[in-house]
C-alpha cells in the first residue's frame, strides 16, 4: 500500500502545475481548455483512487521528506478522500459547462484567459485544505483556494461585482487574520501545529486554555463555512458572480470550512464541550437561513439563503459527536455539494432561456424548455429532501441520530431540521412555479440550450442520483470514516508511527529538534498561565 | 526550556494594532478598510513572535547553543503570512482603485436587494397593519425602507433626498453633485 502513497498529492500538483502552464499559454484560447480539462480529470483519477486505498487505512505523505511534525504533510483518510473525490467531480463538471458558456456567449460572463489558472488554482487549493495534516497547511490551503476565488468573484470587474467582492473579500481577510491569530495562539500553547501531534498534546494543557483554542478556531471556520450569525456575507456577495462561479463556491468553499470544523472538532477537541452552542448555532443557521430563502425574489439570492440554511444540518451532525452524527454530517456534506452546485448550474441556464433570475419576471419556462424544468425539479426536491432520493437520507441519518442522542436540544434540533426540509421544499416550490408556470411577463426570447452546458448539469445532477442508488455502500464508507474518526488513534499512528516522528529523514538534526520541540509544550503544560494573549505578563528577560 | 513568558512591549503593540485594525476596518471607505487589514495582519504577526517564545540566536546548526537559539518554526509561519498578506492587500488596492474608476469614490455599498425587500416587507406590513389602534411608530421593516445609503446615487429610489446625514460627509457628497456620476449608474 506505501507504493501509493504518491497518489496523495497530485490533487494539489496537478492544478497548480497546470495553472502555471495555462497562464503561460494565455494568447492560445484553445489549448487552455484541453490542459485545464486534462488536469481535472487526472485530479478526479487521483481522488477516486485515495477513496478507495485510504478505506484501508489513511495514506501519510510527508512533503519534502521531512518526517512528520517538523515537516508538513498530507494525509489522506477516508473523509479527505471522500471530500476530495466529490468535489472535483463537481469543480470538472462545472469547468466543461463554463467552457460551453464561453463558446456560445460572448458577453461578460465568458471566460477570459484569467479563468482557466485562476480555476485550477481553486481547485490546488481546496484540495490541500482537504488533504493537508498541519494546521498552517490548511491555513495556505484555504488563503491559496481564497486568493482564487477573490479573482473569480470580481471577474470582469463591473459595478456589482466589485461591490459584492468587496464585502466578500474583507470578511475573507478577516476570518483569515482570526484563522492566523488562532493559529499563533495554538503553537504558543503546545509548539506545534501538526494535526496529529496536537491530538497528543492537547488533552494535557489545560482546559481552559484549550476552549480558547477551541472557540478561536470555531470562530474562523464558522465564517468560512457561513454558520449564523457569520453568514450575513454570502447571500449579499455570492449572486452576483457568473452562475458557473457562484456554482462551484456554493458547492466548495463552504464546505472546506464545515470539513475543517470537522476534522478539529473530531481529532483536536473530541471532548465536544462546545456541542451545545455548536447546537444552537445549528439551529439558527437553518431556520434563519431558510426563513431569508422564502423571503427572496431572485432565484439566486434564494438558493444562496438555503445554502446557509443547510450548513445547519451539517453542524447539527458535527454537534451530536456522536458516530452516527459524524457519519450522516459526512454524508449530507457529499449531497449538498453535488445538490446545490447543479441547481446553480441550472439557475444559470435558466438565466440564459429567461433572461432574468428574479421570480417576478420569469414565466412561462415549461413550455420553452421542458428539459429545463426536469432539470431544476430533480436536484429541488434533492434538496428539500423528498424521499428516496439523497437528500431524503442525508436527513434521515440525521434525524435518527438526533433521536439517538435523546437528549431535549437534540429534539428541538430534529423538529427544527424538520420545518426547515418543509420551508425548503415551499421555498423551491415556489420558485419552480413561478418560473416555470406562471405566464411569463414579456415575449420570451428564443434562446438555445447548448449541450455543452446541459450535459455537465445533467451528469452533476446524475451524481446526485448516484450518490442516492449507491446510498448503501457510500454511506457504509461514511459510517467507517466516521468511526475512524471517533477512534483517533488510526490518524495520529498513521501520522506518527512511533507517536513521536513521521517516516520521512530528517537525519541527524531529528534528535535535537525532537528535544527542543517538546519543550514548550512540557512548560505550558505545568504551567497554563503563560498562555499567549493573557493579559500582560511580566517582561522577558533581556535577549541573549 | 523555553522561556515562554511574553514580552509586554510586543503584547501592548498588538493591542493597539488590534484596536486601530478594527476601528479601521469598520470604516465605509475601502482604502480605510485595507489599512486595517494590514494593522490587523501585522497585529497577528507579531502574535507569532510571541508565540515563538524568547528571543535568542539564529537558529543555524552549529553557530550557538541550542538552548539560546530562537525557535524557527513561527518566524517561518510569519513569513508565509507576511507574503500571503502581501498578495491580499495588493489585490483590495487593485480593487479599491477599480471602485474608485468606476464610482469616483471606494466606499462599500449597501446591498440593494436587500432594501428592495425591506420595501416590499414594509409594504405588506401597512396592509395588515391596524391604523386605528396602532401607534404611528415606524416599525423596523418601514425604518430600513426609508434608510438610505450615502452613496446609493438613486439606484434604487428615484431621485435623491435632500437631508444627508451622514457623517463623511466629504466623499458622499462630493461624487453625487459630479456631472460624470450620472453616466456610470445604470
Amino acid at each position: 500500500m506505501s507504493d501509493w502513497t504518491w497518489v496523495v498529492p497530485l490533487p494539489v500538483v496537478i492544478p497548480l502545475f497546470a495553472a502555471g502552464l495555462t497562464l503561460a499559454l494565455w494568447r492560445r484560447p484553445r489549448v487552455q481548455p484541453v490542459v485545464s480539462v486534462s488536469a481535472l480529470v487526472l485530479v478526479l483519477l487521483s481522488s477516486v483512487t485515495l477513496l478507495v486505498l485510504a478505506d484501508d487505512g489513511p495514506l501519510v505523505v510527508d512533503v519534502g521528506g521531512w518526517a512528520a511534525p517538523v515537516g508538513i504533510n498530507l494525509v489522506a483518510d477516508r473523509l479527505s478522500a471522500l471530500m476530495l473525490s466529490v468535489s472535483s467531480a463537481v469543480t470538472l463538471c462545472v469547468l466543461l459547462y463554463s467552457l460551453a458558456q464561453g463558446r456560445d456567449d460572448d458577453e461578460e460572463s465568458a471566460p477570459v484567459s484569467i479563468y482557466h489558472p485562476t480555476f485550477l488554482v481553486l481547485s490546488a487549493g481546496v484540495a490541500n485544505a482537504f488533504l493537508s495534516g498541519d494546521l498552517f497547511n490548511i491555513y495556505v490551503g484555504f488563503e491559496i483556494l481564497l486568493a482564487a476565488s477573490f479573482v473569480l468573484i470580481t471577474l470582469g470587474g463591473t459595478r456589482d461585482r466589485i461591490r459584492a467582492g468587496t464585502i466578500y473579500i474583507v470578511v475573507a481577510l478577516l476570518s483569515s487574520v482570526l484563522f492566523l491569530v488562532a493559529l499563533a495562539a495554538v503553537y504558543a500553547t503546545t509548539g506545534t501545529v501538526n494535526l496529529a501531534q496536537l491530538a497528543l498534546r492537547l488533552p494535557e494543557i489545560d482546559p481552559g486554555t484549550r476552549l480558547t483554542l477551541q472557540v478561536l478556531l470555531l470562530l474562523a471556520f464558522a465564517v468560512k463555512a457561513a454558520i449564523f450569525p457569520l453568514s450575513a456575507w454570502l447571500p449579499d456577495s455570492y449572486p452576483t458572480a457568473p452562475a458557473p462561479v457562484t456554482a462551484v463556491f456554493a458547492g466548495l468553499l463552504t464546505k472546506v470550512g464545515v470539513y475543517a470544523i470537522i476534522r478539529t472538532q473530531t481529532l483536536l477537541f473530541p471532548d465536544g464541550r462546545l456541542d451545545d452552542v455548536l447546537m444552537w448555532a445549528a439551529l439558527a443557521t437553518m431556520v434563519i437561513g431558510i426563513l431569508g430563502a422564502v423571503a427572496q425574489d431572485d432565484i439566486k439570492r434564494l438558493l444562496s439563503f438555503t445554502l446557509v440554511s443547510h450548513i445547519g444540518f451539517m453542524l447539527f451532525g458535527i454537534a451530536l459527536s456522536s458516530q452516527a452524527g459524524w457519519a450522516a454530517a459526512i454524508y449530507y456534506v457529499a449531497h449538498h455539494i453535488t445538490v446545490q452546485t447543479a441547481l446553480f448550474l441550472v439557475v444559470g441556464l435558466v438565466e440564459r432561456v429567461g433572461g432574468s433570475t428574479s421570480l417576478t419576471r420569469l414565466g412561462g419556462l415549461a413550455k420553452i424548455a421542458p428539459v429545463l424544468a426536469i432539470l431544476f425539479f430533480v436536484p429541488a426536491m434533492n434538496l428539500g429532501g423528498i424521499p428516496p432520493l439523497s437528500g431524503f437520507l442525508g436527513k434521515l441519518g440525521l434525524l435518527q441520530a438526533g433521536v439517538d442522542a435523546g437528549t431535549p436540544l437534540a429534539y428541538v434540533l430534529v423538529v427544527g431540521s424538520v420545518v426547515t426540509s418543509l420551508l425548503t421544499l415551499y421555498a423551491l416550490v415556489k420558485a419552480w412555479n413561478k418560473a416555470f408556470w406562471q405566464s411569463p411577463q414579456d415575449e420570451p426570447r428564443p434562446v438555445s440550450m447548448p449541450f455543452g452546458m446541459v450535459g455537465p448539469t445533467a451528469a452533476l445532477i446524475v451524481v446526485g442520483l448516484v450518490l442516492t442508488f449507491a446510498a448503501g455502500p457510500l454511506y457504509a464508507y461514511t459510517e467507517r470514516a466516521a468511526s475512524s474518526l471517533t477512534l483517533r488513534t488510526t490518524y495520529v499512528w498513521a501520522v506518527l508511527p512511533d507517536g513521536e516522528r513521521g517516516e520521512g529523514e530528517s537525519a541527524d538534526v531529528s534528535e535535537d529538534e525532537a528535544g527542543e520541540h517538546d519543550e514548550p509544550a512540557g512548560g505550558q503544560a505545568g504551567d497554563p498561565a503563560g498562555a499567549p494573549a493573557g493579559g500582560p505578563a511580566d517582561e522577558a528577560g533581556d535577549d541573549a | 526550556m523555553i522561556d515562554m513568558a511574553p514580552n509586554i512591549t510586543l503584547v501592548v503593540a498588538i493591542g493597539v494594532l488590534f484596536a486601530a485594525g478594527v476601528y479601521l476596518v469598520l470604516e465605509r471607505s475601502l482604502s480605510r478598510v485595507l489599512i486595517g487589514v494590514i494593522l490587523l495582519g501585522n497585529g497577528a504577526n507579531l502574535l507569532f513572535l510571541v508565540a515563538g517564545g524568547r528571543a535568542g540566536r539564529p537558529p543555524i546548526v552549529g553557530l550557538a547553543d541550542e538552548r539560546r537559539m530562537s525557535d524557527p518554526l513561527p518566524q517561518a509561519m510569519v513569513l508565509t503570512a507576511i507574503v500571503i498578506t502581501l498578495g491580499m492587500t495588493a489585490f483590495l488596492l487593485a480593487m479599491a482603485y477599480r471602485s474608485w474608476q468606476l464610482q469616483r469614490h471606494d466606499e462599500v455599498q449597501d446591498d440593494v436587494e436587500d432594501r428592495r425587500i425591506a420595501r416590499l416587507a414594509a409594504i405588506d406590513e401597512r396592509a395588515t397593519a391596524d391604523a386605528d389602534t396602532e401607534a404611528t411608530r415606524q416599525s423596523l421593516d418601514e425604518e430600513a425602507e426609508e434608510a438610505r445609503d450615502e452613496v446609493d446615487d438613486g439606484l434604487v429610489r428615484e431621485g435623491r433626498p435632500e437631508g444627508n446625514q451622514h457623517d463623511e460627509a466629504q466623499q458622499g457628497d462630493e461624487h453625487g453633485d459630479e456631472p460624470g456620476d450620472e453616466e456610470v449608474t445604470p
